[in-house]
C-alpha cells in the first residue's frame, strides 16, 4: 500500500470522526464527505484513495458508532496508524475492513503529507526517505478479514 | 487460583471453569440492546449474513431514545425500518418513542441481574455494570452477529478496581468521584482493562449513583464498569425483575488486578473542561459565562439529579440570556418528577422540559449548540463537536453545579 500522510494528534474521538448529527445515515458515500469536518472541514476534499491517517494515542476513543470506519473507508483512507487505539473503534475498524497498525513513536517520525508505503505482511512502514519504522503485525485471520473488505463479506466468501 | 469478577463471569458465560486475562472465549450472550440510531446499521449488516431469525427474540432488547420523536425525514425512515424488523422478528422488548433512555430503561424495567453478559451497540453499555453484570458497548457488525447466533468472541480483560473511601462533602456527588478518577488516569487509562468501583464509598452509594460511576468508566476507555452486587443491588431489582441473577466477587489476590487506593473525603466539586473528559479542574477554578445548561442523559438524568437541581432552582429563575433543557432519563423518572413537583419547579424557574430522551448529549438532536457557544452537561462527554458546532465549548459537571451555573450564567458552586 502506498499513500500521503494525514497527520492527526492524540485522543482523536468519534464525534470527531464523524459527528452524531451524521448518524442518521448509513451510507459510506453520506457519511465520508463528513469525516473529520470538527478538526478540518476540507479534510474529505483533499484526500485521495489511498491515503493514511496517523495519529497519536487513543486514536478512536469514545462512541460505538460504527459509522467511524465506515466514514474512514468511505473518504478513501486505506489504514490509520497510531500510538494506541480505543478498544470497540478497534473491533469496529477491522469489521468493516479498515486495518488500523499500531506503531509506538510514530506520530513524531512521519511528516504531514510525505507519501509512504507499507508492507502488511512485513510489518513495516517505509517513509519517504526510505526509513524503516516496525507495526505491530496483524495474525493471518485478521488479514483475511481485511482484505475481504470486512467481517461479514470474510464469512460470505468462507461459505 | 483467584480470579476477578470479570474473569469469573466470562467464563460462567463461556461455559468454563476458569478463563485467564488475554484468553480469547467465545460467550453467551444474555442480553443484546440496539437502538434508533445504531440499530437501523446492526439490522442492515444482519441482513446482509443471509440467516432469516434471530437467535431469541426474547433476549432482545430495542429502545427509541437518541433521536425521539423524529426529528427529520432520515430519523422517521430509520424508525420505520427498525419497527418492522421489530415485527417481523417477533422482538418481545421494544420500547417506541415513550419510554426513556436505553441505559436507564433497561435496568428499570428488569432487564439487568447481577452476572449476566449484555452487549449494546452504544459505548455507555458499561453503565449496566453498576448491577454486577458484565456489559459492554460493541459496533453494529458485532451486533449483527449476535443477532444471528447469540455469541461473541471477547478478550478477557485485566482489571483495574477503585478502592474509594471516605464520606462525600455536602454537594459532592459520584458525579464529581467519577470525573476525579478520569482525570487521575486519564482517557485511556483502563483502555482494553474492566474497571471496577469499590470501598466504603461505593457501598453506601445508591443504585443510582453507582451507576453514574459505571457510565463513565469507557471514559477512560474501560471495557466495562463493575460494581459488585449487593443488598442494594438486590432490593433494587426485587420488584422490576424475577430472572435468576449471580453474584461474583473479585479475589483481590487475583492475578490480573490492579488496585488504586482513592480517599474522597476532601474532594471538591469537580468540572471536565472542553475537550476531553479528561481535562478535569475543581469548579472553584473554573469561572466560566454559560449559554446552555443540559440536565439529563444516562449519566445524570435520573430522580435523585432532577432532585438535587430542584432543591438549588426552587424559587430562582435561569439566567437571563441562558437556556436550561432538563430531559428526565425516562417515564418513570419524568412521571416521578412530576408526582413530587419537580417538573412545577423547573418550568417556574424558566426550564425547558422535554420528554425523555438522550438530548443534546449525542449532538444530534434536540438542544444544539451553535459556534462560539458554551454548554455545561450532566452527561458524560465533552468531545469538539459533540452538542453541535466544533466551534461551541462543553463542559461537564453534577446536577447540583449545573442548576447553580444556570441560576448565575457562569459555572458556579453550588451554595
Amino acid at each position: 500500500m502506498k499513500g500521503k500522510v494525514w497527520k492527526f494528534g492524540d485522543d482523536i474521538d468519534t464525534d470527531i470522526i464523524i459527528p452524531g448529527r451524521y448518524l442518521v445515515h448509513t451510507e459510506p458515500d453520506k457519511l465520508a464527505p463528513h469525516c473529520m469536518e470538527g478538526l478540518d472541514p476540507d479534510f474529505y476534499k483533499k484526500v485521495n484513495k489511498g491515503d493514511f491517517i496517523v495519529g497519536g494515542k487513543n486514536f478512536g476513543c469514545g462512541s460505538s458508532r460504527e459509522h467511524a470506519p465506515i466514514a474512514l473507508k468511505g473518504a478513501g483512507i486505506a489504514a490509520v496508524i497510531a500510538e494506541s487505539f480505543a478498544r470497540i473503534f478497534y473491533r469496529n475498524s477491522t469489521n468493516v475492513g479498515v486495518p488500523l497498525l499500531v506503531s509506538p513513536g510514530i506520530s513524531s517520525k512521519l511528516k504531514e503529507g510525505e507519501r509512504i508505503e507499507i508492507d502488511m505482511n512485513k510489518g513495516v512502514i517505509i517513509s519517504e526517505k526510505g526509513e524503516e519504522f516496525k507495526f505491530e503485525k496483524l495474525p493471518p485471520f485478521m488479514l483475511e478479514i481485511l482484505e475481504n473488505g470486512g467481517l461479514i463479506e470474510y464469512l460470505k466468501n468462507k461459505e | 487460583m483467584s480470579y476477578t469478577m470479570s474473569e469469573k463471569i466470562l467464563a460462567k458465560s463461556s461455559n468454563k471453569n476458569k478463563v485467564e486475562s488475554g484468553e480469547i472465549v467465545m460467550a453467551d450472550i444474555d442480553i443484546a440492546m440496539t437502538h434508533d440510531l445504531t440499530g437501523p446499521l446492526s439490522v442492515q449488516e444482519f441482513k446482509k449474513i443471509g440467516i432469516e431469525k434471530v437467535w431469541d427474540n426474547k433476549k432482545i432488547v430495542i429502545p427509541f431514545d437518541h433521536q425521539v420523536p423524529a426529528d427529520s425525514l432520515d430519523a422517521a425512515d430509520n424508525h420505520i425500518a427498525m419497527r418492522e424488523f421489530v415485527k417481523e422478528q417477533n422482538i418481545e422488548s421494544f420500547y417506541d418513542v415513550n419510554a426513556g433512555v436505553c441505559h436507564q430503561i433497561l435496568p428499570e424495567l428488569g432487564h439487568v441481574v447481577p452476572g449476566e453478559l449484555i452487549v449494546g451497540t452504544d459505548s455507555h453499555t458499561c453503565t449496566h455494570g453498576a448491577l454486577g453484570a458484565f456489559a459492554t458497548g460493541i459496533g453494529s457488525t458485532d451486533m449483527a452477529m449476535v443477532f444471528a447466533k447469540g455469541k461473541l468472541w471477547f478478550k478477557v480483560p485485566e482489571t483495574l478496581r477503585f478502592n474509594i473511601t471516605g464520606d462525600l462533602r455536602k454537594n459532592v456527588f459520584a458525579k464529581d468521584v467519577i470525573l476525579n478518577l478520569i482525570g487521575l488516569v486519564g482517557a485511556d487509562g483502563a483502555t482494553y482493562r474492566a474497571v471496577e468501583y469499590a470501598g466504603d464509598t461505593v457501598s453506601q452509594m445508591s443504585i443510582s449513583d453507582r451507576m453514574v460511576l459505571s457510565n463513565m468508566a469507557i471514559e477512560m476507555g474501560g471495557k466495562t464498569g463493575l460494581v459488585e452486587a449487593d443488598s442494594k443491588t438486590l432490593d433494587y431489582i426485587k420488584n422490576r425483575t424475577n430472572k435468576a441473577y449471580e453474584i461474583f466477587k473479585t479475589d483481590l489476590d487475583a492475578p490480573s488486578l490492579e488496585i488504586i487506593d482513592v480517599d474522597v473525603s476532601d474532594l471538591e466539586p469537580q468540572v471536565a473542561c472542553p475537550h476531553n473528559v479528561d481535562n478535569v479542574k475543581p469548579v472553584s477554578e473554573v469561572d466560566t459565562e454559560i449559554d446552555q445548561v443540559f440536565l439529563g442523559s444516562c449519566t445524570n438524568g435520573r430522580l435523585d439529579d432532577l432532585r438535587d437541581a430542584a432543591k438549588i432552582l426552587k424559587g430562582n429563575k435561569v439566567a437571563k440570556g441562558v437556556r436550561m433543557l432538563v430531559i428526565p432519563a425516562s417515564k418513570e423518572v419524568y412521571t416521578k418528577a412530576l408526582d413530587e413537583g419537580l417538573i412545577k419547579i423547573f418550568v417556574d424557574a424558566d426550564c425547558l422540559v422535554t420528554n425523555p430522551c438522550c438530548g443534546p448529549c449525542l449532538g444530534g438532536h434536540v438542544g444544539l449548540i451553535g459556534p462560539g457557544e458554551v454548554s455545561l452537561s450532566t452527561s458524560n462527554r465533552n468531545f469538539k463537536g459533540r452538542q453541535g458546532s466544533p466551534d461551541g465549548k462543553v463542559y461537564l459537571s453534577s446536577a447540583a453545579v449545573a442548576a447553580a451555573s444556570a441560576i448565575n450564567g457562569r459555572i458556579s458552586l453550588p451554595e
